[in-house]
């Protein structure tokens, strides 16, 4: 494949400018439909109410830990829409909204920070892996099961999220070459949000762009500015039809911005000045697909109005399932070590119900 | 016909490949050349690409890509080429080959292999002769294996590829070339069985993997010194095998625990703990170890004096006349 087809785009794709006003740097990429749009915008304001709302459990102790992607709006929930049914989706630790975008519901999504169990939600079934915690290994098993999809003649295509710390790991880089090398239909979508928890992009790569990453490898890559809900959809539709086609793995590079701390027990303010972060939130990517979508006639404020009501219930949705505890069973530990128990685990599960029942 | 364990490794991939189409072998050099040890040899030419196919260099990649493709419905059996070389992978074996079952609540399970030469005793450069099945076996959801005759290399390998459950299995190199009359009707023991190799009435010898040999070795050794050996292969190492361990032990009272890995915090301190735990008022004498030396593995002609021999093992049997009772049978 020539160099020149891999190369990611000059400057990052965008549609809409800042202000929601149509911008043209789309670099050839076709405009995803109204209704996709519409869509994309509904789950946005879904998302931010729901990061909104976990958030808010934290303080009240219901959530043990939270992960905010608040200003990674576009990201997530394009990632969700992209896929088709029989895709797989790879998500971290901080991709609870991309998966509300998948259609989970709030308490499969919020068991693993509720610390009821390590994944609330079946991943044969969801075609969700579990949140990955270690940082770009998922991308490898994102690139294997690609494979195995393609081996056995399905259509699928695996979309793997990681953020711009995650680039840096060894995984990250075995895994582009083992997608390229066997031509795997996997998307590697790199939210480079700036900040790996407290080190900055400037001190994580010295790369112009996390999109060039891909040419060595002999990979297809491109960069957009992952605020902009339209260029994001688009490059990821394009992306992975590509992947379908067998055209081999893409890895697409969204400039976007963490918005809040790394998680609920981190002091953003130790690491980043205040300004920098209200200059980021002027680039708000539900406000600005609003702002587009009100101008280009798709959205009316009625429909607005309705999307956040919507998104109050859900949030009241949220509440109401983190409020009422499960009930967690502790001789359940022993489960699912090995297909079926040892000995040694079965004496320790009779140990450990004596002594619950002492 | 006698075969070697490599060519008895080489047959279990060709029989469990040609009996479930899920089947995938992959690494590095396992096809054309067949492996650094040719353990895979001519199955790439026999089988197809599809089938057994050479990866990219990456330890990390080759497992994590096996997590994948176990994750999309093959059985993926993998080579390290050697113990030292798994050390990449290790986040990918601990993290996730371990633990998805459980994450999951057996929604997603991983059978998958783990092939990796192991040990010294070939006269190999650095990195090319750890014992690590101490960081393997401290990882619940794993299970290690190692075999140590040319039988259980094959019967061993075909369970371990069937196991519902993720398998890291540990090839004693210097016995890859040692060859013996192999069976290939799997009418052997569980994959999770210990067997007594030799019945013996003074002292169990346990032993696993490149030891076993050497533990046979040491227990007709010992007739001349008038002592009665019992040689147990664990062959499983996780899960462990008490009930054969223990039932050996109460029957002679004495056991040494060998193996070539470094002694402390060893695989060996689990098993004497264990013995002691279930056989205290059946012994004689403490529970001792012959292990490999607590340093990093020594440069080639140094490791003589690594690798637990038949004298350093009789030396340690003299030992156990602890109590009023002697070792030595009728004496």
């Amino acid at each position: 494949m020539a160099t020149e087809t891999l190369l990611p785009s000059a400057s990052p794709v965008r549609f809409v400018a800042e202000d929601g006003t149509r911008a043209d740097q789309h670099g050839g990429y076709g405009e995803p439909s109204r209704e996709r749009l519409k869509e994309a915008y509904r789950l946005m304001v879904l998302g931010r109410r729901f990061d909104v709302q976990a958030t808010a459990l934290t303080k009240q102790g219901r959530l043990a830990v939270y992960p905010s992607s608040a200003g990674q709006e576009a990201c997530q929930v394009a990632a969700a829409l992209t896929l088709a049914k029989q895709d797989w989706l790879f998500p971290t630790y901080r991709d609870s909204v991309a998966l509300i975008a998948r259609g989970l519901k709030p308490g499969e999504v919020l068991t693993l920070l509720r610390g009821d169990a390590h994944c609330g939600y079946n991943p044969a079934e969801t075609r969700v892996a579990p949140q990955c915690t270690p940082l770009a290994t998922q991308t490898l098993h994102a690139t294997g099961l690609a494979h195995a999809m393609q081996r056995r003649g399905e259509d699928g295509v695996a979309l793997a999220l990681i953020g711009d710390g995650a680039t840096s790991e060894g995984d990250f880089h075995e895994a582009l070459n083992f997608a390229a090398v066997f031509k795997a239909p996997v998307v590697f979508f790199v939210q480079n949000n700036r900040y790996a928890i407290s080190v900055p992009f400037e001190k994580q790569s010295a790369a112009a762009a996390l999109a060039y990453k891909g040419i060595g490898y002999g990979m297809r890559s491109e960069q957009v500015d992952g605020n902009d809900a339209v260029a994001v959809l688009s490059v990821l539709d394009d992306a992975v039809k590509h992947a379908r086609d067998k055209n081999g793995p893409v890895l697409v590079e969204a400039h976007t911005y963490r918005i809040d701390a790394h998680t609920n027990a981190d002091d953003a303010t130790r690491y980043r000045e205040a300004d920098e972060v209200a200059k980021w939130r002027e680039a708000d990517p539900v406000t600005r697909l609003e702002t587009y979508l009100k101008a280009q006639k798709t959205l009316s404020d009625n429909e607005i109005e309705q999307f956040r009501s919507d998104a109050e219930d859900f949030a009241q949705t949220v509440r109401d399932t983190l409020n009422a505890e499960p009930e967690l069973d502790p001789l359940s530990l022993f489960d699912h070590v090995y297909a079926e128990p040892t000995r040694h685990l079965e004496a320790q599960r009779a140990a450990l119900k004596a002594e619950l029942e002492a | 016909m006698t075969t070697t364990m490599a060519q008895a490794l080489n047959a279990a991939m060709r029989d469990a490949l040609k009996d479930d189409d899920n089947v995938v072998v992959f690494g590095e050099d396992v096809g054309a050349l067949g492996g650094v040890f040719r353990v895979t040899d001519g199955i790439t030419a026999d089988f197809g690409e599809d089938r057994c196919f050479d990866t990219p260099l990456a330890e990390a990649g080759i497992v994590g890509f096996a997590v994948g493709m176990a994750m999309g419905g093959f059985r993926p059996v993998v080579e390290m080429q050697f113990d030292a070389f798994a050390y990449p992978a290790f986040e990918q074996i601990t993290s996730h080959v371990a633990k998805l079952r459980n994450r999951t609540r057996g929604a997603l399970s991983l059978p998958m292999v783990i092939r990796i030469p192991y040990a010294g005793g070939i006269g190999g450069v650095e990195h090319h002769c750890d014992s690590s099945e101490a960081y393997y076996t401290h990882t619940p959801g794993l299970r290690v294996v190692t075999p140590g005759t040319a039988q259980d290399a094959y019967d061993l390998l075909r369970d371990a590829i069937d196991s519902p459950d993720p398998v890291v299995f540990l090839e004693p190199k210097c016995r890859y070339w040692s060859s013996e009359e192999v069976s290939f009707t799997r009418s052997g023991p569980a994959m999770d069985q210990a067997v007594v190799r030799r019945p013996g009435k003074d002292v169990t010898l346990i032993a696993y993997g490149p030891m076993v040999a050497t533990a046979l070795e040491t227990a007709e050794a010992a007739k001349e010194e008038g002592w009665d050996v019992e040689v147990v292969d664990l062959r499983s190492l996780s899960p462990f095998d008490d009930e054969t361990v223990t039932a050996s032990v109460r029957r002679t009272g004495r056991a040494v625990v060998v193996h070539e890995a470094a002694g402390f915090g060893g695989y060996g301190a689990e098993v004497v703990a264990r013995v002691t735990e279930q056989c205290f008022h059946q012994l004689h004498a403490p529970v001792l170890r012959v292990t490999g030396l607590d340093i990093p593995f020594p440069a080639p002609k140094l490791e003589r004096h690594q690798l637990p021999d038949v004298d350093r093992i009789l030396d340690t049997i003299a030992r156990l006349q602890w109590a009023d009772t002697p070792v030595v049978a009728g004496a």
